[in-house]
């Protein structure tokens, strides 16, 4: 059964000229498309550009949209190719050390164990409570994420595109993915585990 | 008192940078054991793992910022100019459906 707020059934009346289910779309993934653009190219009047193209380019493309890929995959698919030949910033490299530890190497001892004890995270403490309680920290978080951890983590975890949609949607590789995913993940851990602590006292 | 380890055995600093790859189902099946072996000796490593479930859950629950009013205006604006074609009729190719 396709649920009515779905991406799929919003297509549908899309593609029937309705209007108020445009603007659902439109509000479901313009801040993150607005996010991912934002890694492209220099500013964020270039950003909302492209961003306001990739929709012109869902309103007429339409039609041409057959479902082999999920619409999200699409959609961010014709940001980043309306992003790249927009021309800007195209080669722009993170500056973060792929040997970066996941959790700072003075939490551990000369053995490689934990130093200190890692404190459990209270039963109550649920993905919901976090969401809710440090929803902007985590926010905040993710946007100080190095670029090509943040569109990796955006991808996955918020718009939940799978790994082999984000390396498409990309261009990197599957083992690149992996690591940028890694680092992403471990870095919004660290600031919840911070958070929660400051919490704790 | 410390416990013996064999040769095969991971310790906490490997342990957190495979905690993706095992929740992404992408170490080998001796990896795999491995992990799960020390996860079992270790309460500490296994609140790591627990931290980083909640901490992707809580990200999948972000959701993005609405609209704002000027904005709703922007892309109603939008679709009425485009949808049906737009002011021009050349085609748009390029976004492979």
């Amino acid at each position: 059964m396709v649920s009515p707020d779905s991406d799929e059934a919003l297509l549908t009346r899309l593609r029937a000229g309705d209007e108020s289910a445009f603007l659902v779309l439109v509000s479901r993934y313009n801040g993150s498309l607005l996010r991912v653009a934002r890694t492209f190219v220099p500013n964020d009047a270039v950003a909302e550009e492209v961003v306001q193209d990739t929709w012109i380019g869902v309103v007429r493309g339409i039609e041409r949209f057959e479902g082999r890929s999920s619409f999200k995959t699409w959609l961010f698919r014709i940001l980043v190719n309306r992003a790249r030949t927009s021309g800007v910033r195209e080669h722009r490299h993170d500056t973060f050390d792929p040997t970066e530890p996941a959790v700072s190497a003075d939490r551990f001892d000369a053995t490689g164990a934990w130093a200190e004890p890692v404190t459990p995270w209270e039963s109550d403490v649920d993905d919901r409570l976090v969401a809710a309680t440090w929803g902007p920290s985590l926010r905040a978080a993710l946007d100080g994420l190095p670029e090509r951890q943040r569109d990796v983590v955006l991808l996955r975890d918020v718009e939940g595109l799978g790994s082999e949609d984000v390396c498409e949607v990309l261009g990197i590789s599957e083992g690149n993915q992996r690591v940028l995913l890694h680092r992403g993940r471990s870095r919004l851990r660290s600031v919840l585990e911070s958070e929660l602590a400051a919490r704790g006292r | 008192m410390m416990r013996t380890l064999r040769r095969e055995d991971l310790v906490c600093r490997q342990v957190v940078e495979l905690v993706n790859d095992y929740l992404e189902g992408d170490l080998s099946r001796r990896d795999r054991r491995r992990f799960e072996r020390h996860l079992r000796a270790c309460p500490n490593c296994t609140a790591y793992l627990e931290q980083m479930r909640v901490t992707i859950a809580a990200t999948g629950r972000l959701t993005p910022e609405d609209l704002t009013p000027e904005a709703r205006d922007e892309f109603t604006e939008l679709f009425r100019t485009w949808a049906g074609g737009g002011p021009d009729a050349e085609g748009d190719s390029g976004d492979e459906a």
